[in-house]
C-alpha cells in the first residue's frame, strides 16, 4: 500500500514538474511576441529569428554541458535514460517525514523544467539589444551564456556549490525561490553589458541631449506577449515549489499561483498610475512593463507573502520600473523593450524583498548573492561581448540599420505584402 | 467638365459621400493620404518621450463632374466637411479635358 502511494507521489510530482515546464516553455512565445511588438516592423523577422534560435541553442547547450555544470552529473545527460524503481522506492521509504518528505521525481523532468529557465534568461538579452545587433554575434553569445555563464551562477545558488571555493551563498542566508536574481537579473546583467558595448539605436538620442521616441510597431502583439508571459509565470513560480504531492506542498503551490497573479496585477496598476501621473497619458507599454515588473519582483519569494503583501511588492516593482526606464534613457542606455529595467532593476528588488516575509533569509545574504550574480554575469558577458566585437563585430552597419535588420540579416520582411502594396 | 479634388478629415468621409450621392454625383475615388497644411503636425507620447508627427492622415476624394453641378458639388463638400476647426482641408477644382468610359467607349458628359 505504501509503495503504491509512493508510486503515485512520484508520478504526480513528475507530472506536475513537466506541466509547469511546458508552461515556462510557452514564455518563449511571450518574449517573442512582446519583443516583436515593441520593435519597428523592419526588424520583426530578425527578432523572431533570434527568439526561436536562442531557445533552441539554450536547450542544446544546457543538454551538452550546462546542466552538468549547474547540478553535477555527466555531460550530454548521460545516464538520465534509466530509472531504478526499487531504489527510488527505497529513497521514498528512507525519508524522515514520510509522505510529507522532500520531493522525489524523475531526473528527466528536472532537466526539462530547468532547461526552460535558461532560455528565459537568454530571451531577456534579445529584447535589450534589438534592432541593431548582428544576429550571429548574438547567437554566439547565447552559446557561452547558456553553456557556461548561467550554469556557473546557477551552481552557486540552486546548485548549492561554493563560489570558486571562497564562500557558499546558502550559508550566508541567500534565497531566490524561482529566480528573480538567478534568472532575471542574470539575463539583464548580460543584456546591460551587451548594450554598453553596442550603443544606442541610431536616432534614439539627439546630439543636443534630446531623447527621441521610437514607437513599437505592433502593440496588440506586445500585449499578447505580456499575457502569455503572465500565464507562463504560473509554471515558472508554481513549479519552483518542486512538489505537489502532499497537503502542505499543494497548498504552497496554490499560494504561489495566487501571489504570482496578485503581484502582476499590483505591478500593472502601479505602473499605469505612475505613467499617467508622470506623462499625463496612460502609456500602454509602461503598463505592460509594470505587469512584468510585478511578476519579476515576486519571483524571489512567492510562497511566504500574504496576497496583500504580494500585491504591494508587485506595485513597488510597477512604480520602480517606470522610473528605471526613464533613468536608463537619461543615461543614454537604449533598451527598446525595457528588459534591463523589468528584469534587472526589479529582479534586484525581488531579492531584497525576500527577508521581509521569510525569516530564514538575511538581507546581507541577499545583497551578497545579488552582487555575486551581477559581478559574475556582467563581467564575464562584457569580456565575451568585447571579444565578439573585436573578432566579428556586434553591430550591423548604419545603412543596414536604416533599411532594417530583417533585410540585412534574414533577407526577408515580416510584412512583405503590406510594404510592397 | 471639372475634376474636383478635395482633401478632408477622414471622419467626414461618410457624410460627404452621402451628400454627394444625394445631389447626383455618380462616382468618387478616395485615397488615404498624409500631409500638412496650416494645422502642421502634432506631438505624441511614447514611453515618456514626446515625438512629432509631421504628416497628418487625411482623405483625398476625387470626383469628375459636369459643369452644371460643379458649384453645387463644391458647396456640398465645403458644407459637409466643415467642422470650423483648423485642419478641415481644401478643395481644388481643375478643368477636365476628356472622360472615357472604358466598357462602352462613351465620352464626355455621358461618360460621367
Amino acid at each position: 500500500m505504501e509503495n503504491q502511494i509512493f508510486q503515485l507521489q512520484y508520478a504526480m510530482d513528475t507530472f506536475y514538474f513537466l506541466v509547469c515546464g511546458a508552461l515556462v516553455m510557452w514564455m518563449a512565445a511571450g518574449f517573442a511576441m512582446l519583443e516583436a511588438g515593441l520593435v519597428r516592423s523592419k526588424n520583426t523577422t530578425e527578432i523572431l529569428t533570434k527568439n526561436v534560435a536562442l531557445f533552441a541553442i539554450s536547450c542544446s547547450m544546457y543538454m551538452i554541458c550546462g546542466y552538468a555544470l549547474m547540478y553535477g552529473g555527466e555531460v550530454f545527460l548521460s545516464g538520465m535514460g534509466e530509472v531504478d524503481t526499487a531504489s527510488v522506492l527505497n529513497d521514498f521509504a528512507g525519508r524522515e517525514d514520510g509522505f510529507e518528505g522532500g520531493s522525489i521525481y524523475s531526473g528527466a523532468s528536472d532537466f526539462f523544467f530547468q532547461v526552460v529557465f535558461v532560455a528565459t534568461a537568454m530571451s531577456i538579452v534579445s529584447g535589450a539589444v534589438a534592432e541593431r545587433m548582428k544576429l550571429w554575434a548574438f547567437l554566439a553569445f547565447a552559446v557561452v551564456m547558456t553553456g557556461v555563464i548561467y550554469p556557473m551562477e546557477g551552481n552557486w545558488t540552486w546548485g548549492g556549490g561554493s563560489v570558486f571555493g571562497m564562500y557558499t551563498l546558502g550559508d550566508l542566508g541567500f534565497s531566490d525561490f524561482a529566480g528573480s536574481g538567478i534568472v532575471h537579473m542574470a539575463g539583464a546583467s548580460a543584456a546591460l553589458a551587451g548594450v554598453l558595448l553596442l550603443g544606442a539605436r541610431k536616432g534614439k538620442y539627439g546630439s543636443n541631449g534630446s531623447i527621441n521616441a521610437i514607437p513599437g510597431a505592433n502593440l496588440p502583439m506586445a500585449t499578447l506577449g505580456t499575457f502569455i508571459l503572465w500565464m507562463g509565470w504560473f509554471g515558472f513560480n508554481g513549479g519552483s515549489v518542486l512538489k505537489l504531492g502532499d497537503i502542505s506542498s499543494a497548498h504552497s503551490v496554490a499560494m504561489v499561483f495566487l501571489n504570482t497573479n496578485a503581484a502582476a496585477a499590483g505591478g500593472a496598476i502601479a505602473a499605469l498610475i505612475t505613467a499617467r501621473m508622470l506623462f499625463g497619458k496612460a502609456d500602454l507599454t509602461m503598463l505592460l512593463n509594470g505587469a512584468l515588473a510585478g511578476l519579476v519582483a515576486i519571483t524571489a519569494e512567492p510562497s511566504t507573502p500574504t496576497a496583500l503583501q504580494a500585491t504591494l511588492f508587485g506595485a513597488i516593482g510597477g512604480v520602480l520600473v517606470v522610473f528605471s526606464i526613464i533613468t536608463l534613457d537619461k543615461l543614454r542606455i537604449d533598451d527598446p523593450v525595457g528588459a534591463i529595467s523589468v528584469h534587472g532593476t526589479c529582479g534586484l528588488l525581488g531579492l531584497l524583498l525576500v527577508p521581509i516575509t521569510n525569516g530564514d533569509v538575511s538581507f546581507s545574504g541577499q545583497l551578497i548573492g545579488a552582487l555575486t550574480i551581477f559581478v559574475w554575469v556582467f563581467g564575464f558577458s562584457l569580456v565575451v561581448w568585447a571579444i565578439l566585437k573585436a573578432v566579428m563585430g556586434i553591430r550591423i552597419t548604419e545603412e543596414e540599420e536604416y533599411e532594417g535588420a530583417d533585410i540585412a540579416e534574414c533577407g526577408m520582411e515580416a510584412y512583405p505584402e503590406f510594404t510592397k502594396g | 467638365m471639372k475634376l474636383i479634388t478635395a482633401v478632408i478629415k477622414p471622419f467626414k468621409l461618410d457624410d460627404v459621400r452621402e451628400a454627394l450621392s444625394e445631389i447626383g454625383v455618380q462616382g468618387i475615388t478616395v485615397t488615404e493620404v498624409k500631409g500638412f497644411g496650416r494645422q502642421k503636425g502634432h506631438t505624441e507620447l511614447y514611453r515618456g518621450a514626446e515625438y512629432v508627427v509631421d504628416f497628418l492622415p487625411k482623405v483625398k476624394l476625387e470626383a469628375a463632374v459636369s459643369d452644371e453641378i460643379v458649384d453645387q458639388v463644391i458647396e456640398c463638400v465645403a458644407k459637409t466637411a466643415n467642422t470650423g476647426k483648423i485642419g478641415d482641408g481644401k478643395i481644388f477644382v481643375s478643368d477636365l479635358e476628356q472622360v472615357i468610359r472604358i466598357r462602352t467607349g462613351e465620352t464626355g458628359n455621358s461618360a460621367l
